[in-house]
């Protein structure tokens, strides 16, 4: 069936079953391969996309449901400037990357919510994206960082990819 | 392009060698290749420049990364070898993934940590001879001997005059020269790096926060179909029938069929198991494709591993403990009776579950197979091992097969096998249709290449002094007469192996009938847990303090032979370094914490790697743990090449280990997995993780060497030491949930 859906700004029609997950029509129908398949039940995060500035987990979300405005990653910002993006990439946060769409998805909405949120804010916002890779610790701390470039703060940064990170040594 | 230089041959070990070419455009185009014996004459006769790297006239650097990325970061960090001795302007590098080809390239796979061991030098090497020939160049530009020559971020400096010339400039010139013998150029002194050892971004962060499709599950082709497979709950149950009339009438299905299947193991299933019979749907889209699914029934011969189940090797395994062993692997001294005679003994069954890899992209492969040809885009840790299983199976030869890799969403071990490459291949055949094959999370978890769970049955010892006198381990394991099963061995030599005046491990085997494989740290990251743990036993049964303990037992060993210890060698003096730094970092033994609340220590050494970490665990009254902290210390030798991604690294592998003590467990039950998604596999969370890992580097004169493996396997006995010196609690059973545990 014909369905109206209102993506990243842009109406588009799909022509497809009315139970098709979001997740597929994005991914496999729209091309739009930021949200990603991972477990399939709502369980790990990695599709989670915005429907009405809500979080959502799109594979769990029949696309005749998906009636609001829908946020994809690729949508976040017109030119890859939102302050998550930067914090993401100055402070090198993925491994393997498969899961941060929907971290930074998700990280999006409770900035919306709580633009300076706190560790336990942070806490109950992000406990539904798992990371495979253990980057916990940057998550938290690129969305703190976030905040702070979106409350004014200087993005520095730094020419040629490097970053100011870095473990400590002993010789 | 012209190759305008002879080949030169060097005597390094795997026989590269260099070839330069001039490109469209003024530039210079640096191919290295390799060859063993077999391959010398071919490689030879038929010279086809490979690109590790290419400078265009404008200056921009191009650097082949040749390895498979999940995550790991080494399509950074090799290029990063290379910039570092050519003295590249890191911003005008730009980094390219390598198809796979062998020809071309050594080694390219992701495996066992060997990425930095491996590269390290002739990466170097190669970057080094780059330079070389644009200073050669330079000389005859200006005239002038080479020596007054120096070079700096991409440009070539005549110091005297402080005239300089940009690589871009230098590039065609410098492709017509013969190139320089890897072996001999001269590689920079460590102190004058400027990249290695400087934290640089992974380089394709800005494509993942930009949502670009760049892993493997995005890669589409034209008319490309969506295929869904559908294999035996129990390995290698053959399809006695199925309703396809009904299947083929799904909406959007293309094809349903049933494929035979074509595997090959013996009574142990090793390596690559093959391809596995199912029923394979082909549909225009993958959700269309996995509906029709839905609707399938197949009645299967489920065949000789149907009477599995988890209770039954667990009854199997304590009949075999009280029996005399099958195999000694090892025996030094008279353990039998140094146990006899010992002041205090202790013994004690530990266990440890088969486990799933639960790399968050499940296994997808892309494959189209036209005119006895066939092209595949993959997320293979091993492509060549892939390339064998498809050569096989669909019986064309390798030369046939064309392999291009992408990112993949993590590996873990997962990727070494390439069961999902050969039946996107088949499928592709049977159609001949270019296809996409994606598993569901439930198909990666009923058919993984688990690592195997195991019983190890121990009894040591200590004197009145309370050293460790004697150590007996029998591992009760998967396998078959004298094979294990894939991951399910142990090396004789395993800590503490030559530590203890009387040792022996022993070994029995029960059959089979289920995939195993290598899971990160394999072997490790259920060993280290074993043999800390134990040895935190025998630590409070000697009344000593742990640390004290070990430090008591790796000075009691073989003398320290440093640079001559093989780096595959246990290497006590390294192992002491990195001990003390984390009890020095954690202030062991000098801090009060709560009631509830305790250190615990656990060390081991994999992957040529010394790790050694304190957990800060609490415990309350309700079984919920909380580690609270934990610093890690490192030796992987002289240079930690790219310092941010290696925390990161280090610090993942912390966490990935808390996912496997506290939840993750793959049980049979009539041969079949009982677990379906990660609900019943569960990951550790962001507000389950340690809210601080502290990772030092202890810096050692050897060559660098691996990071993806070693930092886990010691966190799993660090919190249960914690738990048991926080409550009297000793866990020998993992995972912790099935003693009552579970996350604060």
């Amino acid at each position: 069936m014909a369905i109206e859906l209102t993506v990243n700004g842009k109406s588009r029609t799909v022509d497809v079953p009315a139970d098709m997950p979001l997740l597929w029509v994005l991914r496999d129908v729209l091309d739009l391969k930021g949200a990603k398949f991972g477990c399939g039940i709502g369980q790990c995060g990695a599709c989670t996309v915005h429907l009405g500035g809500q979080p959502v987990r799109s594979c769990q979300i029949p696309v005749s449901a998906a009636t609001s405005p829908i946020t994809t990653l690729e949508g976040l910002s017109p030119d890859g400037t939102h302050p998550l993006q930067i914090a993401w990439e100055e402070l090198d946060v993925p491994q393997c990357g498969y899961c941060q769409a929907g971290q930074i998805m998700s990280a999006a909405a409770l900035l919306v919510k709580h633009p300076k949120p706190t560790d336990s804010e942070i806490d109950a916002a992000m406990n539904g994206n798992l990371c495979r890779c253990g980057t916990y610790l940057r998550i938290r701390q690129a969305i703190h960082k976030a905040a702070t470039l979106a409350a004014g703060g200087h993005a520095h940064r730094q020419p040629h990819g490097q970053t100011a990170r870095g473990a400590k040594e002993a010789s | 392009m012209n190759a305008a230089a002879a080949s030169n041959t060097s005597g390094m070990d795997r026989r590269f060698f260099l070839r330069a070419a001039s490109i469209a455009g003024g530039g210079m185009l640096l191919g290295v290749f390799w060859r063993n014996d077999s391959q010398a004459q071919t490689a030879a006769a038929e010279p086809k420049p490979s690109t590790f790297i290419r400078i265009s006239a404008d200056g921009v650097t191009t650097i082949v990364a040749k390895d498979p990325e999940l995550g790991q970061g080494v399509k950074t960090m090799l290029p990063m070898l290379i910039a570092e001795e050519l003295d590249a302007d890191w911003k005008s590098v730009r980094i390219e993934q390598a198809d796979f080809d062998d020809k071309k390239y050594a080694g390219q796979f992701a495996g066992g940590s060997m990425a930095t061991p491996t590269n390290w030098e002739p990466m170097r090497r190669v970057g080094a001879a780059a330079r070389q020939m644009l200073i050669a160049a330079a000389a005859q530009n200006w005239k002038v001997s080479e020596a007054e020559l120096s070079t700096a971020s991409g440009r070539v400096i005549h110091r005297e005059t402080k005239r300089s010339l940009s690589y871009g400039e230098l590039a065609a010139r410098a492709a017509e020269l013969t190139p320089p013998d890897l072996k001999t150029v001269r590689l920079k002194d460590p102190k004058d790096y400027r990249i290695i050892g400087v934290t640089h971004r992974g380089c394709d962060v800005r494509d993942i926060v930009t949502a670009k499709p760049i892993f493997c599950i995005d890669f589409t082709t034209p008319g490309m179909l969506h295929a869904v497979f559908e294999k035996c709950p129990v390995f290698n149950g053959k399809v006695k029938s199925a309703n396809l009339d009904e299947i083929r009438k799904m909406p959007g299905v293309r094809h349903a069929f049933v494929v035979e299947g074509k595997v090959n193991v013996g009574p142990v299933v090793e390596g690559e198991a093959g391809l596995e019979p199912g029923v394979a749907i082909v549909a225009d889209n993958w959700w269309l494709a996995q509906s029709a699914r839905r609707k399938l029934q197949v009645t299967w011969d489920e065949g000789q591993g149907a009477s599995q189940s988890s209770e039954g090797f667990a009854k199997r395994a304590e009949e075999l403990s009280k029996q005399k062993p099958e195999r000694t692997l090892r025996q030094d001294g008279d353990p039998d009776k140094a146990l006899q005679d010992s002041a205090k003994v202790v013994e004690a069954a530990y266990t440890y579950p088969f486990i799933s890899h639960a790399q968050l992209e499940p296994e997808n492969c892309n494959a189209h197979y036209q005119d006895g040809r066939i092209e595949i885009w993959t997320n293979s840790q091993v492509p060549a091992r892939g390339r064998g299983v498809v050569s096989k199976t669909l019986d064309i030869p390798e030369s046939s097969i064309t392999i291009h890799m992408l990112r993949g969403g993590g590996g873990f071990g997962r990727r070494l096998t390439n069961d999902y490459m050969v039946e996107a291949a088949w499928i592709s055949k049977v159609t001949g249709a270019p296809i996409k094959l994606l598993w569901t999370r439930e198909d990666d978890m009923h058919h993984d290449y688990y690592r195997p769970g195991g019983f190890q049955f121990l009894k040591g010892a200590v004197d009145s002094s309370g050293k460790l006198v004697a150590w007996r381990n029998h591992l009760v394991s998967y396998g078959s007469g004298d094979k294990f099963a894939s991951a399910a061995g142990m090396r004789p030599n395993e800590f503490p192996a030559q530590f203890v005046p009387n040792f022996a491990l022993h070994a029995s085997v029960m059959p089979l009938w289920l995939k195993t494989g290598a899971l990160r740290a394999p072997g490790s990251n259920a060993y280290a847990w074993v043999i800390q743990s134990f040895l935190d036993e025998l630590a409070h049964a000697a009344g000593k303090d742990p640390l004290e303990f070990r430090l008591a037992l790796l000075n009691g060993g073989p003398p320290p032979a440093g640079l001559k210890t093989p780096p595959s060698e246990f290497n006590a003096e390294r192992m002491r370094g990195v001990l003390e730094l984390v009890a020095e970092k954690s202030n062991w033994g000098k801090t009060t914490l709560p009631k509830g609340s305790a250190l615990g220590l656990g060390f081991h050494f994999s992957h040529m790697g010394y790790f050694a970490e304190v957990a800060q665990v609490s415990v309350d009254a309700a079984n919920k743990v909380k580690v609270h902290k934990v610093w890690l210390a490192g030796d992987i030798g002289s240079q930690i090449i790219n310092p941010g991604a290696a925390e990161n690294l280090a610090q993942g592998g912390v966490i990935d280990g808390l996912s496997e003590l506290m939840g993750q467990e793959i049980t049979l039950e009539r041969g079949r997995v009982v677990q379906n998604n990660y609900p019943q596999h569960p990951m550790v969370r962001l507000t389950q993780a340690p809210p601080v890992i502290e990772v030092h580097w202890k810096k050692t004169m050897y060559s660098p060497t691996g990071l993806g493996e070693p930092a886990l396997p010691p966190i799993l006995p660090a919190v249960c030491n914690a738990i048991f010196s926080a409550t009297g609690k000793r866990v020998r059973t993992l995972p912790l949930s099935k003693s009552g545990f579970s996350w604060a």
